[in-house]
């Protein structure tokens, strides 16, 4: 399947690009301190002036879906999470999202058996692999902490004693590399398995995800494999979170596919469906109250209409409305 | 049944020879690539040029879908394109929607039109792409310089044909964005499309010739003043005939406390006006100061169907009207779309309101503070709070003849949330009530399968498809239960579930809420009740005749 196979190529031809680049060009400066800046530069650039075009376009009206009872009558018990009244229930209902994937977690699928009769069964792996992939990357971002700091902050060591705790290997064996492996060969089967998923997707979907499979491979070839010089990675790192632009040491070529696959994710991610982890606070169906008859939504560009006035309408009726013994306003 | 409609068994025999959910195989296909095919029962008459004349809308013509060219104006690429530009800069949902995607499928399965025809392009997902394939060629993000990569195509007029097909296979029921994890409504997309299509003259007559009525003469059907008070007097003497009641409805009345709007659909179809009745004998039970207005004689909007523009023009009449008539508030009658334009639109597009007061209940002093600043209240709302404080004389076993399950209008249910009121309404007026399955009822309720405008007869076959997981679902507690009452709080239920339950489930008939809460009302100086508002024997209420509730 060509849109299978086409970012799976991609994703290795980049691969090899830092390689050939490092190990036969010496191009160690380009890649290792040029282009992550260019990336976090573009990363940063972009994603915030996305967030500003997403902003700077009006919300005109109160769309909010409801997944539950509104607020009421005092009687009725209000679904505070499901049908947000105040912003500060539909902030905590944009965080239920954002954190837990609460509507994910609503999922269903939908069975057509002999009657013919619909049943619908609860289906929970999607959001299971989902939130899996998420907070392991999360997780596994956080943990790269200690590249930039001499002591990383006690949050960062927390996370990362806690994940190794299995000491399977040496260096200890990290749950979420484990995790998120897997998670990102379950997003990609479910894309190749179901038929349906196989319509859906482009290559746009199976890119993302064999590239971050990529950067957690090479990741893991480097620490449990190569095992390749970490001091000479922290001390690279640790430059370029002080913007300096000194030369890296001696590093393995495997450390720059590494770091050249995150940086063409640093700058895939604002101008792509990536996007959506920012999306996902502004969508107005869940980040806004439904409160729209308690409290007037205002829509900056409100349109001035003409609409068919009553003086209009008794004008083309007066007489039949008189004889029907309908009050007019005019005789 | 319609000529429109394929045979039962025949529709049958399809879901059990392809009983996965998506129908066909598409092992070696994009969704890009499958042609759009009109036949019989899969397409709506486009718009009469009158009635294109009529609401000034654009390239008025004699034309239909199954056309091979469809005369689409001059320029009419460019059309789309400024179109698409201007509402991506006044609907940050539309942007937000065509950008965020990431196609995880959550929504494939969700849809009713996707359940009763597997079509692919009925997955709510693949629905948006449509129109986000053609915005990603038109306005590219460095992804999109990618053609092949993202799944972006040029505009051609088959994929304006495959626009008309499909977003009219949306009934913008927004069941889908219950569960998508970023909120994408569909609905959204949907909306605009629509409007872009009304741009080049691709429309539908069932939703704009509503329209040119409701504009002209206040109301869906056309229905001229002198005729509107004939009809609603005709019920009146209906009501005298059953219960021995007189009812006084006035009509466009000054200084009424309450300005009582409901769909026109109550008024004139059948069985709407069971339900029309039930209100006013409601509104006799308690001594409501109320009045009818012809000239806001119409609850529903098709504008929602059409462009936000028309939107609020036909709407603009419920606050002109209450304003002229000097009354306190608005009460709203059962209905669905109505209710997703009142609640989420109107005072945006049409306040503020000064003019009214807050509304409270003349009956029981409850204040509605919830519609403090829309200054509507529903009429389940309302009688809720009635019965919670005692206010009504009601006697429940005179819905005993009915066994009842309740539907959740989508636009109630996930526009408005209101999914308590109705039930506590119901539970207090009938012994029978049962809840179908839980995956098909509340937030999660299935659409009627011809909402948004699409209840033409020669749609039938996309409708019966449409409705099938509602009706499937009712066909559930008609078998464990023996429900044989569908009752909605929406009049386009009430016109289009007859036809459903009839194709589906025989034997089940269509109530609207008020129509129960009318036979249940024990009325000062009635007479003794023996049959419901539709002529049907209560049970056990008659002489010599046999009780089998």
């Amino acid at each position: 399947m060509k849109k299978v196979f086409m970012p799976l190529v991609m994703v290795a031809v980049l691969s090899c690009i830092p390689y050939v680049g490092v190990a036969y060009f010496g191009m160690g400066y380009l890649f290792g301190v040029i282009i992550p800046y260019l990336a976090v530069l573009l990363f940063v650039a972009g994603f915030a002036w996305r967030m500003y075009d997403w902003l700077s376009r009006p919300v005109p009206f109160c769309i909010t879906t409801t997944c539950g009872q509104e607020k009421s009558l005092d009687w009725i018990k209000h679904q505070k999470l499901e049908s947000p009244a105040t912003k500060w229930q539909a902030a905590l209902r944009v965080m239920m999202e954002v954190l837990f994937f609460r509507s994910l977690f609503r999922n269903t699928k939908a069975e057509l058996h002999t009657g013919p009769q619909l049943a619908y069964a609860s289906s929970k792996w999607l959001w299971m692999g989902g939130l899996a992939f998420h907070w392991s990357l999360l997780l596994i971002g956080l943990r790269h902490a200690r590249f930039f700091f001499i002591e990383p902050p006690l949050v960062v060591q927390l996370i990362e004693r806690t994940d190794r705790f299995f000491e399977l290997t040496l260096p200890a064996f990290y749950m979420t590399d484990a995790i998120v492996l897997a998670a990102i060969t379950y997003l990609v089967a479910r894309r190749l398995r179901d038929a349906k998923m196989r319509i859906i997707s482009l290559q746009t979907d199976f890119f993302p995800l064999f590239l971050i499979g990529g950067i957690v491979l090479a990741g893991m070839s480097m620490r449990y494999v190569a095992k390749v010089d970490v001091l000479a990675i922290k001390a690279l790192m640790m430059n370029l979170a002080a913007f300096s632009f000194d030369a890296p040491g001696s590093i393995s070529p495997l450390f720059y596919i590494h770091l050249f696959l995150a940086s063409v994710l640093a700058v895939y991610f604002p101008f792509s469906k990536l996007m959506h982890a920012g999306a996902i606070f502004l969508s107005p169906t869940r980040n806004l109250a439904n409160n729209s008859r308690e409290k007037r939504h205002v829509n900056p560009w409100n349109k001035k209409i003409k609409f068919r006035t009553y003086s209009e309408y008794e004008d083309d009726y007066r007489e039949k409305m008189k004889k029907a013994g309908l009050p007019v306003e005019k005789d | 049944m319609s000529k429109y409609a394929p045979k039962k068994n025949q529709l049958t025999r399809e879901f059990l020879e392809k009983p996965s959910p998506l129908k066909g195989d598409y092992a070696r296909q994009e969704w890009w690539d499958m042609p759009v095919e009109f036949r019989d029962g899969n397409w709506c008459h486009s718009a009469k040029p009158e009635v294109l004349g009529e609401i000034g809308f654009p390239n008025p013509r004699k034309w239909a879908a199954p056309d091979d060219d469809w005369q689409l104006p001059e320029g009419w690429e460019k059309t789309i394109h400024e179109g698409l530009k201007e509402r991506l800069k006044k609907f940050r949902s539309l942007k937000l929607y065509l950008d965020a995607c990431v196609r995880c499928g959550a929504c494939a399965d969700k849809c009713h039109f996707f359940l009763g025809t597997g079509d692919p392009k009925n997955m709510p997902v693949i629905r948006a792409e449509l129109l986000r394939s053609v915005y990603r060629n038109d306005f590219p993000m460095v992804e999109k310089i990618l053609k092949g990569f993202s799944g972006s195509r040029k505009l051609t007029q088959e994929v304006i044909k495959e626009w008309h097909m499909y977003f009219y296979q949306c009934t913008e029921c927004r069941r889908c964005s219950v569960f998508c994890p970023l909120g994408i409504d569909t609905a959204e997309i949907t909306m605009v499309a629509r409007e872009l299509l009304n741009l080049i003259g691709v429309n539908n007559n069932w939703i704009l010739a509503p329209v040119a009525n409701c504009n002209r003469t206040g109301n869906h059907l056309g229905i001229e003043p002198h005729t509107f008070v004939q009809n609603i007097e005709s019920l009146v003497d209906d009501i005298e005939d059953l219960t021995g009641v007189t009812v006084n409805p006035t009509f466009n009345r000054k200084g009424a406390e309450v300005l009582f709007i409901t769909p026109s659909g109550d008024v004139f179809g059948d069985p709407g006006v069971y339900t029309m009745m039930g209100y006013m004998l409601l509104f006799e039970h308690i001594g409501l100061d109320y009045t009818i207005s012809t000239y806001a004689s119409e609850g529903g909007n098709f504008g929602l169907f059409t462009t936000n523009d028309m939107m609020k023009k036909l709407n603009a009449k419920m606050y002109h009207e209450a304003e002229r008539l000097k009354v306190k508030w608005v009460l709203g009658g059962e209905c669905g779309h109505m209710w997703r334009v009142v609640h989420q639109y109107m005072n945006t597009m049409n306040g503020p309101a000064g003019f009214l007061e807050q509304p409270v209940s003349p009956v029981t002093g409850t204040k509605f503070t919830n519609a403090a600043a829309t200054k509507m209240v529903h009429i389940a709302e309302f009688t809720a709070d009635l019965i919670h404080n005692n206010k009504l004389k009601l006697d429940p076993s005179r819905n005993d003849h009915l066994r009842t399950t309740f539907h959740d209008s989508c636009n109630v249910a996930r526009g408005m949330g209101m999914f308590e009121e109705p039930r506590y309404v119901l539970n207090n007026v009938c012994n029978s009530f049962n809840e179908m399955p839980e995956d098909t009822i509340r937030e999660r309720t299935f659409c009627c399968g011809s909402g948004s405008g699409i209840n033409a007869e020669e749609f039938m076959e996309m409708r019966m498809r449409g409705g099938f997981p509602r009706a499937n679902a009712v066909r559930h507690v008609k078998k464990s239960h023996r429900v044989n009452s569908l009752v909605t709080i929406c009049a386009i239920d009430r016109a289009t579930l007859p036809s459903l339950m009839r194709y589906w489930n025989p034997g089940v008939t269509v109530y609207g809420l008020h129509e129960l809460v009318g036979n249940a009302l024990v009325m000062q100086g009635e007479k003794k009740r023996t049959v419901d508002l539709r002529e049907n024997p209560m049970a056990g209420k008659g002489e010599g005749e046999s009780d089998d509730a």
